[in-house]
């Protein structure tokens, strides 16, 4: 008997189980559990199965989220598993990742009064059921007899190459580094989204027929031109990589780190694990700058790996933090200190090119910026010096040059990135891009968006007549 | 996996490496490196090629052993394999086009300073190497670069050729056959060393630096290092840079990054090459 509008609005969003937040700041386990089936099923039926569902239209690769929700509803799990990998190929990692609370779950009718259903704690349950019941019953298309390149193994390119795999393609992904995943290896650390999910991520994407050449740098291994030369189509997904500095003296003291080298080391090179043979610094005081997703990774890392103190430094306040709520609220629950309203002036060191400190002005927020966001202004008079041991700048990363360069035939923005056409591609006909790439630092679901869609335009130009 | 198809021992802890990698071997040009795993859970470790043949498809590693990652790479015999091999790595190097150039290499540094020497003798410019090591045993690729020119050999005790340091034959051929170019590969202090040699002559002088280094691909910054007092990526804008613009303190200081992760000391003859070359670099500075 299914519930009437006013019993399901009667039921509360149901709180993901999470580990103690004094236990799990000393581990790199999972921190959320995750849903059980009771709570999932609950939580489904608090979603009104909207007629017309605005959440979709917040969701940049359209998932039908009352459809699968229904299922889980329904207690129909491999129908809900069908559901939603037939509109999203990495379920388990946006499930874990998204910013939820301003895509889909903003555009919730029932966060008009209240609170949305938890999309995206339903869309991990559902992932996670699909992952351990090897449930995949994608079907795919006759073999086209195109071949096609994805170059960088990051969201932007598994997406794209699980797609183009399933339209029949004969689909190739070009890593860089000895480990695909992209920043979904490298930067997201195990506590947020472990590695063997993405690791089986990747494996149904090999089972699927997607070849895998790692250690393949595109601008140096191969240039550009000789992937043309060997298939259909290439779609660019290489990604922001390019750490930004914070263009202050002291920075390249030794315990300065870009949050990408820090990251990488510790997920990537393992030196979250004892026994790794990769050497990270660690423990003392750590001040990570930045507010934003990395930000948060890095300075809740510093805490695991035994930080007496780790602290953000972020130059507006804590409204401003472009960072996932969730991501911001565990981090303080896990006893991160916020410095917030502070922009760094200097790296402060020894006489032995240490680290000692990180020199800082309070700001205070003034009028509205071109991004619309209140722009920080110094208050004059308030140097201030923050004792550290370890300097992470988290302030961003900008298009790496590596593939673009040694591809002069490629338009590029004044920033570097990729110019595309409605369809993605870029200025050689065949070529596609997306993701960071084309966009600069954005995030893994606009990446995936990218990834998708470019999939459907390089199919149509494949195909055409 | 790559395959190891020989592994000699040049010098004591010294290896040369052939290693079957086609698309590397393919692509290829003179000063580029290649970052190798030996296996899962190993460290990248930064290695400049010294050789390659594309024929083959193999390309040639000389490597001294001095952490864990080197020692257990050289241990593996010929038959066994590395698990990753990527590159080739940062920016080729800049080739002088005609004239006369100065090849110096010091300790496993000759064998980085070969390809460039090649390449140059290939162009027709007439190539004088400066080779050194503490001692007879510890001087390598002699042969290769005599087949591309003059060789000088200097060591610290005299057992081959000069007895002395490599800037020392340096200066006086700076006076003697002036080079319109040097490239010097070898310790840090060495190749800081050659840069202050050449300056006061106006020469040209290209280092050859390997700083500390995740990805090699300009994603992880660690290999910065400060140029003419621009901050420069070694990995992708190097390695090589004009060594009267590099900031070599701030390079050294650094490289000593992770010296509390080591557990063992750097190989003997590295630290007192290290220590002879930063002899000369005081006096240099008094």
């Amino acid at each position: 008997m299914p519930l009437s509008p006013k019993e399901r609005l009667a039921i509360q969003r149901q709180a993901v189980p999470a580990q103690d937040p004094v236990a799990r700041a000393a581990n790199f386990d999972e921190v959320n559990l995750g849903y059980s089936t009771a709570l999932a099923q609950l939580e489904a039926e608090r979603c009104l199965q909207c007629k017309n569902a605005k959440c979709i239209t917040g969701c940049p690769v359209s998932v039908n989220i009352p459809r699968f929700i229904d299922f889980v509803a329904k207690g129909d799990l491999p129908g809900a598993a069908n559901s939603l990998m037939a509109d999203n190929c990495l379920p388990a990692v946006t499930g874990r990742v998204c910013p939820q609370e301003s895509q889909c779950e903003s555009q919730c009718v029932r966060a008009v009064k209240g609170t949305s259903v938890a999309i995206g704690a339903l869309e991990r349950f559902v992932a996670d059921w699909a992952r351990e019941h090897d449930a995949d019953t994608a079907a795919k298309a006759p073999p086209s007899g195109k071949r096609v390149a994805v170059v960088g193994s990051g969201p932007g390119g598994l997406t794209a190459a699980g797609e183009l795999a399933r339209l029949g393609h004969d689909v190739t992904v070009f890593e860089a580094f000895h480990t695909a995943g992209g920043v979904l290896v490298y930067g997201i650390p195990e506590f947020r989204l472990p590695k063997a999910i993405v690791g089986k991520e990747v494996e149904r994407l090999q089972a699927l027929g997607v070849k895998l050449q790692l250690n393949a740098i595109v601008g140096r291994t191969f240039s550009v031109d000789e992937l043309r030369r060997t298939h259909d189509a290439i779609f660019i997904a290489v990604g922001a990589g390019l750490p930004q500095f914070m263009n202050v003296p002291g920075e390249n003291l030794k315990g300065v780190y870009s949050a990408n080298e820090y990251l990488t080391r510790v997920n990537l090179m393992g030196a979250w694990n004892a026994d790794s043979r990769t050497p990270v610094l660690k423990g003392g005081r750590v001040v990570v700058v930045g507010g934003g997703n990395v930000a948060m990774d890095a300075v809740r890392t510093a805490k695991r790996l035994g930080a007496t103190e780790a602290i953000i430094a972020y130059r507006r306040g804590k409204e401003e933090l472009p960072a996932r709520l969730e991501e911001v609220h565990h981090a303080e629950e896990e006893g991160i200190r916020f410095e917030l309203l502070v922009a760094p002036t200097r790296v402060e060191g020894n006489a032995e090119g240490w680290v000692t400190g990180l020199s800082c002005q309070r700001m205070r927020l003034g009028q509205p910026d071109a991004s619309g966001r209140r722009k920080p202004e110094v208050i004059p008079g308030s140097d201030f010096t923050i004792a550290c041991d370890l300097v992470v700048s988290a302030i961003g990363t900008r298009a790496n040059p590596l593939l673009t360069q040694t591809c002069p035939e490629l338009t590029l923005n004044k920033w570097g990135n990729v110019v595309v056409d409605q369809d993605l591609m870029s200025s050689i006909p065949g070529v596609f891009a997306g993701g960071d790439i084309v966009r600069g630092a954005a995030t893994v679901i606009l990446a995936m968006g990218d990834g998708k869609t470019a999939a459907k335009r390089i199919d149509a130009w494949l195909r055409r007549p | 996996m790559h395959r190891i198809i020989t592994n000699e021992e040049l010098a004591p802890g010294v290896h040369r490496l052939v290693i079957d990698a086609p698309l590397i071997a393919k692509a290829r040009k003179p000063g580029q490196f290649v970052i190798v795993r030996l296996d899962q859970g190993h460290e990248r470790i930064p290695l400049t090629i010294a050789d390659g043949d594309a024929a083959a498809g193999t390309i040639t590693l000389v490597i001294q052993a001095m952490g864990h990652g080197t020692k257990a790479i050289v241990a593996t015999p010929a038959g066994g394999a590395i698990r990753d091999v990527a590159g080739p790595l940062g920016a080729p190097t800049h080739l002088l086009e005609q004239g006369h150039a100065v090849c110096v290499g010091g300790g496993v540094g000759t064998a980085v300073v070969h390809p460039i020497a090649q390449a140059l003798h290939r162009a027709g410019v007439r190539v004088t190497s400066i080779i050194g090591g503490r001692d007879r045993p510890r001087v390598i690729y002699h042969d290769e670069l005599a087949r591309l020119g003059t060789v000088q050999v200097c060591t610290d005790d005299g057992s081959w050729g000069r007895k002395g340091l490599v800037t020392e034959a340096l200066a006086e051929l700076c006076v003697a056959d002036k080079p319109a170019i040097v490239y010097a590969v070898g310790p840090v202090p060495m190749m800081q060393a050659v840069a202050n040699t050449t300056k006061p002559h106006g020469i040209a002088t290209v280092v050859s630096l390997n700083p500390v280094m995740v990805d090699g691909t300009g994603m992880c910054g660690g290999c910065r290092v400060t140029v003419g007092g621009q901050v420069r990526f070694a990995c992708v804008d190097g390695p090589e840079f004009d060594g009267h613009q590099v900031d070599f303190a701030e390079l050294r200081s650094r490289l000593g990054t992770y010296r509390a992760f080591e557990a063992q000391p750097c190989a003997d003859g590295a630290c007192k090459a290290r220590k002879a070359a930063d002899q000369i670099l005081q006096q240099q500075q008094q």
